[in-house]
């Protein structure tokens, strides 16, 4: 049996009637209100995430001798200091084992923060690459709540200061909040204008219980988070890439540097030689019917492929998905039937993101 | 008068002289949480009981919508069709789904009332 963890915000939930599932392992909260309602308020206004289930680890030390340079997609010494930069962790086939983003804290120093379910194997994998350096898991000791939509800024300047104001994308900052050193990061997986923040676990029910006093600010569960998600195409591990999926057939060559050795390397050349047998297509259905992991794509009578994200999107008021087919080529409006039993939908190809108007930039 | 009947899939139907409208109680609305698509009979339809009436779709899942009683479809409730959030709103009221010209009004027995479901459902 296996025994769920729980986030520090456990009670509040509670307090909230939110449907609670196991995700990754720990018992998290699907929705407050109403998955519809919180993806409409993280659009418009300002959604509060606990998101104290994804993995943190530190790793501190000289990047190239402690071999950390070498164990992702990306190259960790070209991050400046208070910046992150979003990659892969490969296996020997090029398959990801985890999709991560690394935060450089200081010359010497950066945090890893990964998905929940895969936490514990990453920690295993990348320990088990580095020659030196300290590397240590700082999950349960990390809070992290995520505020996302365009009045995310407003709501942290007016509570933390004018200083969060000029976070641009992808960069950090650290800061006293409520008498303790925090990581505010302009980063997020909703398409918003939006803040990532890190601090020690037992301050987050209080920072927590101060952003809900704004009443711009609703919390919002993983339910509306899937949703904000894939209309803007972000992939979700585990359902739209896994360790028998490479970044080339996952359309994410863009998070590879080739110029530098990492595990994985050979075979992503090797496959990027041969071209990949299979690749990522989105596409929106004509109607309100939701495709759904695992239906079958078709095109004309061949089944291409099988659909491995897919919803109702509240923005584009269709269905949309993402899938996976075999290599071929899909210009966008190409039609195909997304089937699965005695359902069955016509959709055409698109590009990624389904939504683009978001705040994400501003 | 009109008499409403439940069955153990969650289905209602509200009868009223011949015909009876059926729709989902709200029990099974608020279990599968915001609806988004409602797949409607076509009218003139023949309908058995218990058998396929159409389907539901919310963000979190899909499911089959069953007959609770056998019969022709005489109509169906086509604001559903834009409107599929009706069924969170007034799942036993504003969102019927079908009407149906009953057939056999002795299958009213194998349904429930509304006590015996409420009786039903604690015990799920």
């Amino acid at each position: 049996m296996e025994i769920l963890q729980q986030t520090p915000l456990c009670s509040r939930h509670r307090d909230l009637k939110a449907l609670m599932a196991p995700f990754g392992g720990w018992d998290m909260p699907i929705q407050y209100e109403g998955i519809i309602a919180e993806h409409a308020w993280c659009r418009s206004q300002a959604a509060l995430f606990d998101i104290c289930h994804m993995g943190e680890f530190l790793f501190q030390g000289d990047f190239e001798a402690g071999g950390l340079e070498d164990v992702f997609t990306f190259s960790v010494k070209t991050i400046p200091p208070g910046r992150s930069r979003y990659g892969f962790l490969l296996n020997e086939q090029g398959g990801i084992i985890d999709d991560l983003i690394v935060f450089r804290l200081a010359g010497d120093k950066v945090m890893i923060v990964v998905n929940a379910a895969t936490a514990d194997n990453d920690f295993t994998v990348i320990g088990s690459r580095l020659r030196g350096g300290e590397f240590t898991n700082i999950t349960t000791a990390t809070g992290k709540l995520d505020i996302q939509g365009p009045l995310a800024r407003e709501v942290l300047v007016e509570a933390f200061g004018g200083q969060i104001a000029a976070i641009p994308y992808f960069k950090f900052i650290s800061m006293d909040i409520l008498g303790v050193e925090a990581i505010v990061s302009r980063t997020g997986y909703t398409g918003e204008l939006g803040y990532e923040i890190f601090l020690p676990a037992g301050k987050t029910a209080e920072l927590w219980d101060l952003l809900l006093k704004d009443r711009r600010v609703k919390p919002a569960g993983l339910g509306a988070r899937d949703v904000l998600r894939l209309e803007v195409g972000y992939s979700l591990y585990g359902s739209d890439i896994d360790e028998a999926t490479t970044p080339l057939e996952a359309g994410l060559e863009g998070f590879v540097n080739f110029d530098k050795q990492f595990v994985g390397r050979e075979a992503l050349l090797k496959q990027k030689d041969g071209g990949a047998a299979r690749q990522k297509i989105a596409f929106q259905v004509s109607g309100r019917r939701s495709p759904r992991h695992h239906y079958e794509i078709f095109s004309g009578q061949q089944q291409v492929g099988s659909v491995t994200s897919g919803v109702f999107s509240p923005m584009l008021a269709c269905g949309v998905g993402i899938g996976f087919v075999s290599a071929g080529d899909y210009p966008v409006g190409a039609p195909l039937t997304i089937s699965h039993e005695r359902v069955s939908m016509e959709a055409t190809v698109c590009e990624l993101p389904f939504f683009k108007d978001g705040s994400l930039r501003s | 008068m009109a008499a409403m009947y439940f069955s153990k899939e969650h289905e209602w139907v509200n009868v009223d002289g011949g015909k009876g409208k059926v729709g989902i109680s709200d029990h099974a609305a608020h279990e599968l949480g915001d609806v988004t698509f409602v797949e409607l009979p076509r009218v003139g339809a023949t309908v058995k009981q218990f058998g396929l009436l159409g389907s539901i779709e919310s963000v979190k899942a899909a499911s089959d919508i069953y007959a609770p009683v056998s019969g022709k479809v005489v109509a169906v409730n086509s604001a559903l069709d834009v409107t599929p959030e009706l069924v969170n709103e007034s799942a036993e009221e504003a969102a019927w789904m079908a009407e149906i010209e009953i057939a056999d009004a002795a299958e009213l027995q194998n349904l429930m009332t509304r006590e015996q479901y409420d009786a039903y459902l604690k015990t799920l």
